[in-house]
């Protein structure tokens, strides 16, 4: 049953500088609201706890793509659909569009935020492996200032983050991809559309010289938080192509992956899928030319 | 807890002002309090489409909008396709290809494929199919609706 709106408020500031006096004048107590997409469906669900809602979305400062010299930054308001729409994206961060169109249908993008995707830190959500291959870093502002943290390190535990009562998440940025890349996005889901996430896996590989000279893994719904694949990574490390480890590869998964049982899919069911998609993405990049 | 806010927003072409909780789901403000009842509540949760309304010219789901975010916006909802008692394209392909079986995810579906024509004049099959992903016909009627969508797009879009 729906939640009880008399017991919700809301406020709508104009500027960031306004929802930041807000938030530091009483910390702990605002949740910050953008597209709605996930605490609308709690608060059509009646499980909407937090009852007083700051709603970001008439701060311009967290708005627009802009490329600067050390990547191509997002407002934490950047909707799935401005991410699809972006010439930029579909050139350098493709596993970004591919994250995007999977993310619930054309009105969920179209409402649904980056920054919110990221913040309301489900385990399971699209764009984060594709973040988290990219190595995105994150802007957080508050009264006090500002601060750029590694988004791989934003994560502290399920649904726990290094975000103070203060801050907000303003930007993220992900670094342009130089040289010769490799990109790989899947997911797994029950459809194509409106599913939530069984399996997701992420890659973005830097080729030089025939050999990966970067290559960094995302994962969605393994593991408590969205996660790098850190112990793949490094069996790969150096990895010529058409000689990578992969079975080595594979192996390793297990050590960076921590599944559940849940109504989506059994942790057996994960373990074997990661270890496929993550197959299925080696055998890829091994066949391209040197 | 929350004061009433004045929304002011333009449905279906009219300037409207009303008292509102900030809070308020924009699909109960169109149904209950401007009595615009063709948009329906399927799930309330954003997976079935039913509620679907145009929000400054994009397809959304009207159970996740709280009323504040329509503070100057225009919504369409599926009472404003039809154009001085004629139907749309869209609205008159449905009826000649019996796109509607029970009819309730039917306004959903006419406001998703209204947006779908906006953006994309000639849609194939796999475009039609991709936005219309997010609405649910529980009569499995999907197949006389897409035929309806590309009927009203209009040739063009076989060779896609």
């Amino acid at each position: 049953m729906r939640g009880y709106l008399p017991d919700y408020d809301l406020r709508r500031p104009g500027s960031l500088a306004e929802a930041l006096e807000l938030l530091a004048r009483e910390p702990g107590v605002w949740t910050p609201l953008a597209g709605g997409t996930d605490l609308m469906v709690l608060y059509n669900a009646g499980r909407l706890q937090a009852t007083r809602l700051l709603d970001l979305s008439a701060l311009a400062e967290l708005r627009g793509i802009r490329e600067e010299p050390a990547g191509l930054s997002f407002g934490a308001l950047t909707s799935f659909t401005e991410l699809r729409e972006c010439e930029a994206v579909h050139r350098q961060f493709p596993n970004l569009v591919r994250s995007a169109r999977a993310t619930g249908a054309l009105a969920i993008q179209n409402r649904g935020t980056l920054g919110g995707n990221i913040s309301n830190a489900s385990p399971a959500a699209d764009t984060p492996p594709s973040l988290l291959a990219y190595g995105a870093e994150l802007e957080l502002v508050s009264s006090a200032g500002r601060r750029w943290l590694p988004y791989a390190a934003f994560h502290l535990g399920y649904k726990r983050l290094d975000l103070a009562p203060g801050e907000l998440l303003a930007r993220i940025r992900v670094p342009w991809p130089q040289g010769r890349g490799f990109h790989f996005f899947r997911k797994v889901g029950t459809r194509q559309a409106q599913a939530i996430a069984k399996v997701c896996l992420a890659g973005y590989g830097r080729i030089e010289a025939g050999a990966l000279a970067e290559f960094r893994i995302g994962l969605g719904s393994l593991a408590p938080v969205p996660a790098r694949a850190r112990s793949v990574e490094a069996v790969l490390a150096g990895a010529r192509l058409g000689a990578l480890p992969i079975a080595a590869a594979q192996a390793a998964l297990a050590a960076d992956i921590s599944p559940i049982d849940d109504i989506r899919a059994s942790a057996h069911y994960r373990s074997v899928v990661a270890r496929n998609v993550l197959g299925q993405m080696l055998r890829e990049l091994d066949k391209l030319p040197g | 807890m929350a004061e009433p806010i004045q929304l002011t927003l333009t449905v279906n072409g009219a300037e409207r002002t009303l008292t509102v909780h900030p809070f308020a789901r924009l699909l109960d403000v169109l149904r209950e309090q401007l009595g615009l009842t063709g948009t329906k509540e399927g799930c309330g949760e954003g997976e079935c489409g039913a509620c679907s309304v145009l929000l400054d010219g994009r397809v959304v789901n009207s159970c996740l909008v709280p009323a504040a975010q329509a503070q100057g916006a225009a919504v369409v909802t599926v009472e404003g396709l039809a154009r001085d008692g004629e139907l749309s394209p869209v609205q008159s392909a449905f009826l000649t290809h019996n796109a509607a079986q029970c009819g309730f995810c039917t306004p959903g579906m006419l406001v998703a494929a209204t947006d779908l024509l906006s953006r994309c004049a000639h849609p194939g099959e796999p475009e039609v199919r991709a936005g219309l992903a997010g609405n649910l016909c529980r009569c499995t009627g999907y197949v006389k609706i897409v035929d309806a969508v590309r009927e009203a797009a209009g040739p063009g879009g076989e060779a896609r």
